[in-house]
């Protein structure tokens, strides 16, 4: 699953670095995410993976890096 | 059509008052009223206050008409995040034929709107929109970035409501600072303080609040929550006509957005940021007469003189 959020993340976060030089749990905000591009990242997102974020979701911490956007696609997908 | 969003009992007879008492003119569109003399004696004295509060700062003082390049508008994003409140400008573009329809349509008052065509020009929906092309054309910034006072000109959000506080045109007395990230979010805080310092003079009961911009659908609710969590936006709030206290006053740090858009930079080339604030005019004109009463006469003498009002 990282790896295909690591595409979509390449796609449209819009980072002044390559995501692949970014661990984990580094942030993403802190790599260069604008909100608006934040955005963009969450509807690829959901397109990607067949998923719609709940209201309680659309939050900045929940797209803060590859693994906090693997756990909240985890619990998406389990429900 | 926007829905038409009623106000609430109190709102409407809030209103009504107004009307009745010719502060408020009615058209026969909701939210799009004329201003009696008083009305805009109260408004122009609250721009004035908010002037001679940022004189100190000697900004460079710049006007525009309401309307924006409608590139403009599409350059800084605003139908993805404001689709719902924009006006674009559309004007006749056709033959002697079509015009003879139009009329005839327009007669009746019927659709005419196939015979219209785009146009290069919006309704400006924030007064300082055109600042920041404007501050990008002349190249990097000097050292200690700007500070423009963009004045309080016409803005347009297409909402028609019966609350009298929401207006779908109304002036924007907006200030403008570009420059280092840690130097505009300093002149932000020094601007909330002293808008709550004003509205207090006047004897309004002003609170600060932290805030979020009305974005559309749900990509708006990821923006509006990431802008909450980040206090990107604060207001300053008074009670008008209920149930909720009215934002008269924004303080917005955009971070990069503006200066993205537009390639503003720093005196040694790096990106700039950008924050403005707005005063709401006719909102704080209203929590005027809501609360120290319809009669400008019988306001208490400090809040007239603050306003600079003319002798009776």
């Amino acid at each position: 699953m990282n790896e295909e959020i690591r595409k979509l993340v390449a796609q449209h976060a819009r980072l002044a670095v390559d995501v692949s030089t970014l661990a984990d749990d580094a942030s993403l905000y802190e790599a260069g995410m604008t909100s608006h591009a934040t955005v963009n990242l969450m509807l690829a997102l959901e397109s990607g993976f067949d998923v719609e974020f709940p209201d309680s979701m659309l939050k900045r911490s929940v797209f803060e890096s590859v693994a906090t956007i693997a756990a909240a696609l985890g619990e998406l997908q389990q429900a | 059509m926007a829905q038409f969003r009623p106000g609430t009992p109190e709102q409407e007879a809030f209103l009504a008052a107004l009307l009745e008492r010719r502060l408020l003119l009615q058209t026969s569109v909701p939210g799009v009223y004329g201003r009696g003399g008083e009305f805009e004696d109260v408004r122009v004295g609250v721009g004035e206050m908010v002037t001679r509060a940022g004189a100190g700062e000697r900004p460079e003082q710049m006007r525009f008409p309401p309307v924006l390049p409608r590139h403009d508008l599409e350059t800084v994003g605003y139908l993805k995040s404001f689709p719902h409140l924009a006006g674009s400008i559309f004007a006749f573009a056709g033959s002697e034929d079509q015009a003879a329809e139009q009329y005839q349509r327009a007669c009746e008052h019927e659709d005419w709107s196939e015979f219209q065509s785009m146009t290069e020009l919006v309704l400006t929906p924030a007064a300082c929109y055109p600042v920041y092309p404007t501050i990008a054309a002349r190249g990097k910034l000097p050292p200690g970035g700007v500070t423009v006072d963009a004045g309080g000109g016409y803005v347009f959000r297409h909402e028609p409501s019966g609350d009298p506080a929401r207006m779908q045109m109304f002036h924007q007395r907006e200030i403008v600072r570009i420059g280092e990230p840690h130097a505009v979010a300093a002149w932000r805080e020094v601007w909330r303080d002293r808008a709550v310092t004003l509205l207090r003079e006047l004897e309004l009961d002003a609170h600060f609040a932290v805030a979020c911009d009305p974005f559309f659908g749900r990509a708006g609710r990821m923006l509006a929550a990431s802008q909450r969590e980040q206090e990107l936006k604060f207001e300053v709030v008074v009670q008008i006509a209920g149930p909720e206290p009215t934002a008269v006053a924004s303080f917005n740090y955009h971070q990069d957005h503006f200066a993205e858009a537009y390639g503003i930079e720093l005196a040694d080339g790096a990106r700039a940021h950008t924050a403005c604030l707005g005063f709401g005019l006719e909102r704080i004109a209203l929590a005027l007469f809501r609360r120290h009463g319809l009669d400008v006469a019988a306001w208490p003498i400090d809040v007239r003189h603050a306003l600079e009002l003319p002798a009776q």
